[in-house]
C-alpha cells in the first residue's frame, strides 16, 4: 500500500497521524507505570544496605531479617522495572520515529551510557539477592554498593535526555537537518540537568519511603506493633521525612531554572496570560483562556518564587503564538497538585521529626499513622503530577523550540489497537505486582537467633507483644 | 573497518550475546512447556533456578543493541521500528508478560496459580524470540525501506524469510538452553535431570540443525541480495563454521561433556549472526549503506569511547556474576549457615553525626536559596543531600538499637 504523494516526500517528513493523542497517551501510560518502580530502584538499595550495615555493626539479627526480606521485594520490583523500562525504549522507535531519526545522534549517547548502569544494576542486584548466606557478610554488603550507585547513574543518564528535550543544545540546524552535533555538550553541558536530577532522585526516596512506611503504618493501625514493624517503619519514614522538606528547597531551585529557560512553561504553571511585574499566584480555580477564575490570589508570589524578587517581571502566555502554548489547565492542576502534596508530605515529615526531638519517641496518635498510610499513594500522585507538569508543560514541542510533537509521530496505523492491548497487559501487570507483594509480605517472619553475645530478640518480636505496645 | 562501522560491530557483539544468553533464557522456558507431573515439576524448578540470577543481565543486551542503533544509525532505527511496528510491539508485550510471570512465579502456592503463571511464562518466551526473529528476517530480506513507516505493515514481517528466522530463533534458544541446563544439572549432581536435558539437547540439536538448514534455503531463495551472498565467501565460511560447531556440540553432548558443549553451542549461534552481517554488508537497509546511515563523527567516537569505558566496568562485573553462577555458588545446596558478622567496637564519636548533618543542612539551605547557579549552588545541593543521608543514619541508628528505650 503506497501513497504516491507520501512516497515523494522526504523519508522522515511529518505525517498525518489520526491518533496522535492516543500515541501520546500510550507513551504517558508506559511512563506512569515505570516511574514509581524507578523510585524503588533508586531508594530501596539504600534502605536495605542501611539495615545490613546496622547488622554488620551491631550483630542484631533483626536488621538482617528485614534487609533480606526487603531485598526479595527489591528484586521482584526490579524485574518489573526491567520490562517496563524496555517498553519505553521500544516506544521511542515505535511511536516517535521522526524524533529518533532526526535527533538520535544528539541525545542517544545518554541512553548508551544508561545501558551500562542498567547492566551493573542487573548484575549486582542478582549477586546481592542470591548471595545471602553464600558470600561473606562483608562481601555481601559490598556487592550491594554498585546497585546503589547504578541507581544514581541510571537516573543521571536518563535525565540527561529529558533535560535535553526541555532545554536542547549541542547541535545546529541547517535546512531542517541536524548538523554539528556535540553530544557531550548536549547531555552534560546542560544547566537543566542538575535540578531535574536532584528533584527526581529525592522524589525516589520520598515515594519509596512513604510507600514502604505506609505498609507498616497500616500494620500499626491493625495492631502489629512489634520491634520488627517498628524498625521497618522507622527506616523508610525517617528518610522520607528528611527528604520531603529538602525537596521543597530543590523544587524552588527547579522553578527558578524553568523561569529562566522555559518562560512559557512557567506561565502555564500559574495560568499567567499577560506579562506583568509582581505577578501573583492563584490557588485553585480555573484558567479560562486569558485569566484565572475562582482562584485565591496571593499577590506577587509568582515573581517572588520564580526570581526571588517580588517585583520581577514574569513573561505571560501572550508572548508566544497560541499554537505554541501547552494545555494550560492540565499543567496548572498538575503543578498545584504536586506542590500541595509536597507541602503535606513535608508537614508529615516535620511532625515525625519534631515528636522525636521533643519526646524521643514515635508519635502516638492514630491520626499520624493514618496520615502516613495516605502519604504513600499521595506521594505517587505527586510524582506523576510532577512529570505531567514538566512533560505536558513542554508541549507542543518534543524538542523544545525545535520539533513539534506532531512532527515526530509514526505514520503506522493501528495505534488504538496497540494502546488497548497495552492497557490490558499493564492492568495484568499491576494486578500481578500487587499480588506478589502481598504474597511476599505474608511469608512468615523468621528471625534467626543472634550469635552469642548479642541480646536475643524478645520471642515472637515480629508479632504484637503486650509489653511492647504503648 | 571505518569509524562508521565500529558501532555496528558493537551492536553485533550485543546481538550475538543476546541471541546466546537471552536465547537460552527463552529456551529454558520452552522446556517448561508441557513438563508435567513430579518429574516435570523438578524440571521446571531447575529451569527457573538456572535463569534466576542471570536473566535480567542477559536481557540488557537487547537494550544495549537498541540504544547503540538509535545513537549511531538513527534513521535506520527509525525506519525499522516504524515499519516493523507489529512484530516489535508483540515482542514488547511478550517481554512484559514474561518479566511479570517470572517476578511472580516465586509467590505461587496453589497448583492452579502455578500452572497459569507457567503457561504465560512459556508462551511469552516463545512469542518474543519468534517476533524478534521475524523482524530480523524483514531487515535481512530488504523489506524495510528508509522512512517513517514506509514498509508494509504486514508483509514486511509475514513472509518466508521472516517466518524461517522466527522459527529458527525459537529453536536455537531451546537448543542452547538444553545444553546449558544439562551442564547445570550435572553440577548440582542431579543425574535424572542431567539425563533428561542431555536427551533434550541431542534432540533439539538435531532439530535445530534441520531447521537451520531449511531456513538457509528459504532465505537464499527469498531474501534477494542477502540470500545470494549468504552462500558466497565470506558469509559462507561462517555458515559452515556454524554447522561444524553444531555437529561438534552434538558429539560433546553425546559424551556428556557439557561445559565444552556450552561454549561450542554458543559459537554456533554467534556464527549465524556474523554470517548475516557479512552477507548484508555494506547495506543496512535498501538504498542505505552503513556509512550513509551513520551519525556524525563526534557521536560515533563518543559512542565507541563510551562503550569502551562502560566495558571496563561491565566485563569484570559479568565475570564475577557468571563466575559465581558457573561455580555453583548460587545453587541451593551451597547455602551455608548464616555467618555472624565480625563486630568491631564502634569508635567513640567526638562529634555527633546529627550535629554534622544539621550543620550541612543549614549551609545547604542558605546556598541553594541564595545562588541561581554555579559551583556554590551545586555545593549547597550536595550539602542538602548529605544532610538527608547523615541525619537518616543518625536518627535510624538511635531509634532502632536493641537497647534503646524508645517506644511507639
Amino acid at each position: 500500500m503506497t501513497f504516491p504523494i507520501v512516497a515523494a516526500a522526504a523519508p522522515f517528513a511529518p505525517v498525518d497521524q489520526e491518533y496522535l493523542f492516543e500515541a501520546r497517551q500510550m507513551q504517558a501510560l508506559s511512563f506512569a507505570v515505570h516511574i514509581p518502580i524507578v523510585c524503588f530502584g533508586i531508594a530501596f538499595p539504600a534502605f536495605v544496605l542501611m539495615l545490613e550495615g546496622f547488622w554488620l555493626r551491631t550483630g542484631d539479627p533483626l536488621y538482617r531479617t528485614i534487609a533480606k526480606r526487603w531485598s526479595k521485594v527489591m528484586l521482584a520490583l526490579f524485574a518489573v522495572g526491567v520490562v517496563t523500562g524496555t517498553i519505553l525504549s521500544f516506544e521511542l522507535g515505535l511511536l516517535w520515529p521522526n524524533f529518533m531519526a532526526a535527533f538520535g545522534e544528539v541525545f542517544g549517547l545518554g541512553f548508551t551510557l544508561e545501558a551500562f548502569s542498567f547492566f551493573v544494576e542487573a548484575i549486582f542486584i542478582a549477586i546481592y539477592v542470591y548471595g545471602w548466606d553464600r558470600l561473606s557478610p562483608r562481601a555481601h554488603f559490598l556487592s550491594g554498593i554498585p546497585v546503589l550507585l547504578a541507581g544514581f547513574t541510571g537516573s543521571l543518564m536518563v535525565l540527561t535526555v529529558n533535560a535535553w528535550m526541555n532545554n536542547p543544545g549541542g547541535f545546529a540546524l541547517e535546512g531542517g537537518r541536524v548538523t554539528d552535533v556535540r553530544p557531550l555538550e548536549a547531555l552534560f553541558g546542560n544547566e537543566y540537568l542538575w535540578h531535574e536530577l536532584i528533584h527526581m532522585y529525592l522524589a525516589g526516596y520520598i515515594v519509596a519511603g512513604f510507600l514502604t512506611a505506609s505498609v507498616y503504618a497500616w500494620g500499626w493501625l491493625k495492631g502489629r506493633r512489634g520491634r520488627y514493624e517498628r524498625v521497618a517503619l522507622i527506616v523508610p519514614l525517617t528518610v522520607a521525612a528528611l527528604a520531603a522538606p529538602v525537596q521543597i528547597v530543590v523544587g524552588d531551585w527547579a522553578a527558578r531554572s524553568v523561569a529562566g529557560e522555559q518562560p512559557t512553561k512557567l506561565a502555564a504553571f500559574e495560568g499567567l496570560y499577560e506579562t506583568e511585574a509582581g505577578a501573583p499566584v492563584h490557588l485553585g480555580g480555573w484558567y479560562d483562556g486569558d485569566e484565572i477564575r475562582y482562584g485565591i490570589p496571593l499577590p506577587r508570589l509568582l515573581s517572588l518564587l520564580a526570581f526571588h524578587d517580588p517585583n520581577a517581571r514574569v513573561a505571560g502566555l501572550e508572548e508566544v503564538p497560541a499554537d505554541e502554548r501547552p494545555p494550560v489547565n492540565v499543567v496548572r492542576v498538575a503543578f498545584q497538585t504536586m506542590v500541595g502534596i509536597g507541602f503535606l508530605l513535608a508537614a508529615i515529615g516535620a511532625v515525625y521529626l519534631l515528636v522525636w526531638l521533643r519526646r524521643k519517641q514515635l508519635p502516638r496518635s492514630a491520626w499520624f499513622y493514618r496520615a502516613v498510610v495516605a502519604a504513600g499513594p499521595l506521594s505517587v500522585v505527586a510524582l506523576i503530577a510532577g512529570w505531567v507538569t514538566t512533560e505536558v508543560g513542554r508541549q507542543p514541542w518534543v524538542v523544545y523550540g525545535h520539533m513539534r510533537t506532531e512532527a515526530a509521530v509514526t505514520g503506522a496505523s493501528g495505534i488504538p489497537v496497540g494502546y488497548a492491548s497495552l492497557v490490558l497487559v499493564y492492568a495484568g501487570l499491576l494486578a500481578a505486582t500487587v499480588w506478589i507483594l502481598r504474597r511476599l509480605a505474608r511469608a512468615p517472619v523468621d528471625v534467626q537467633p543472634g550469635p552469642a553475645g548479642v541480646a536475643p530478640l524478645v520471642a515472637g518480636a515480629a508479632r504484637p507483644q503486650a509489653g511492647e505496645r504503648e | 573497518m571505518t569509524v562508521a562501522e565500529a558501532p555496528l560491530l558493537l551492536m553485533l557483539v550485543g546481538l550475538a550475546a543476546y541471541a546466546v544468553l537471552g536465547g537460552a533464557d527463552f529456551g529454558a522456558a520452552f522446556w517448561q512447556l508441557g513438563a508435567r507431573g513430579e518429574r516435570g515439576a523438578a524440571l521446571r524448578e531447575h529451569a527457573y533456578r538456572a535463569m534466576g540470577p542471570v536473566w535480567e543481565a542477559n536481557h540488557v543486551w537487547l537494550v544495549f543493541v537498541l540504544v547503540i542503533c538509535w545513537t549511531a544509525y538513527p534513521e535506520a532505527f527509525a525506519s525499522i521500528f516504524s515499519t516493523l511496528t507489529v512484530p516489535l510491539f508483540v515482542a514488547a508485550l511478550g517481554i512484559i508478560l514474561r518479566g511479570t510471570a517470572y517476578a511472580v512465579h516465586a509467590g505461587t502456592a496453589r497448583e492452579i496459580e502455578r500452572r497459569m503463571i507457567d503457561a504465560v511464562f512459556s508462551l511469552s518466551s516463545i512469542l518474543t524470540p519468534f517476533a524478534l526473529g521475524t523482524a530480523v528476517g524483514a531487515i535481512a530480506s530488504g523489506r524495510v525501506p528508509v522512512g517513517n513507516a514506509r514498509g508494509d505493515l504486514v508483509t514486511s514481517w509475514l513472509n518466508p524469510s521472516s517466518l524461517a528466522i522466527g522459527v529458527l530463533a525459537v529453536a536455537t534458544g531451546a537448543y542452547i538452553a538444553a545444553v546449558y541446563l544439562a551442564g547445570d544439572a550435572r553440577r548440582a549432581g542431579d543425574r535424572e535431570l542431567t539425563a533428561a536435558f542431555r536427551l533434550r539437547a541431542l534432540a533439539a540439536g538435531i532439530g535445530t540443525g534441520g531447521i537451520a538448514f531449511a531456513a538457509l534455503i528459504v532465505v537464499a531463495l527469498d531474501a534477494g541480495r542477502v540470500g545470494e551472498r549468504l552462500l558466497e565467501w565470506p558469509a559462507l565460511a561462517t555458515v559452515a563454521a556454524s554447522g561444524a560447531a553444531g555437529v561438534l556440540t552434538l558429539a560433546l553432548v553425546r559424551r556428556s561433556r557439557f561445559e565444552a558443549a556450552r561454549y561450542c553451542a554458543s559459537g554456533a549461534v554467534a556464527s549465524v549472526v556474523a554470517g548475516w552481517a557479512l552477507a548484508q554488508r555494506p547495506q543496512l537497509l535498501p538504498g542505505l549503506t552503513v556509512a550513509e546511515a551513520a551519525a556524525g563523527r563526534p557521536t560515533l567516537i563518543a559512542t565507541v569511547v563510551g562503550v569502551a569505558l562502560g566495558g571496563l566496568v561491565l566485563i569484570p562485573s559479568l565475570a564475577i556474576l557468571f563466575g559465581l553462577v558457573l561455580r555453583g555458588r548460587f545453587d541451593p545446596e551451597t547455602a551455608t549457615e548464616t555467618l555472624a558478622p565480625r563486630l568491631r567496637p564502634s569508635p567513640a564519636r567526638r562529634v555527633s553525626l546529627l550535629g554534622v548533618a544539621i550543620a550541612l543542612g543549614a549551609v545547604g539551605l542558605l546556598l541553594v536559596l541564595i545562588f541561581d547557579g554555579g559551583a556554590l549552588l551545586i555545593a549547597g545541593v550536595i550539602a542538602l543531600l548529605g544532610f538527608v543521608a547523615l541525619a537518616s543514619l543518625a536518627i535510624v541508628s538511635a531509634r532502632t538499637a536493641t537497647g534503646c528505650r524508645t517506644k511507639w
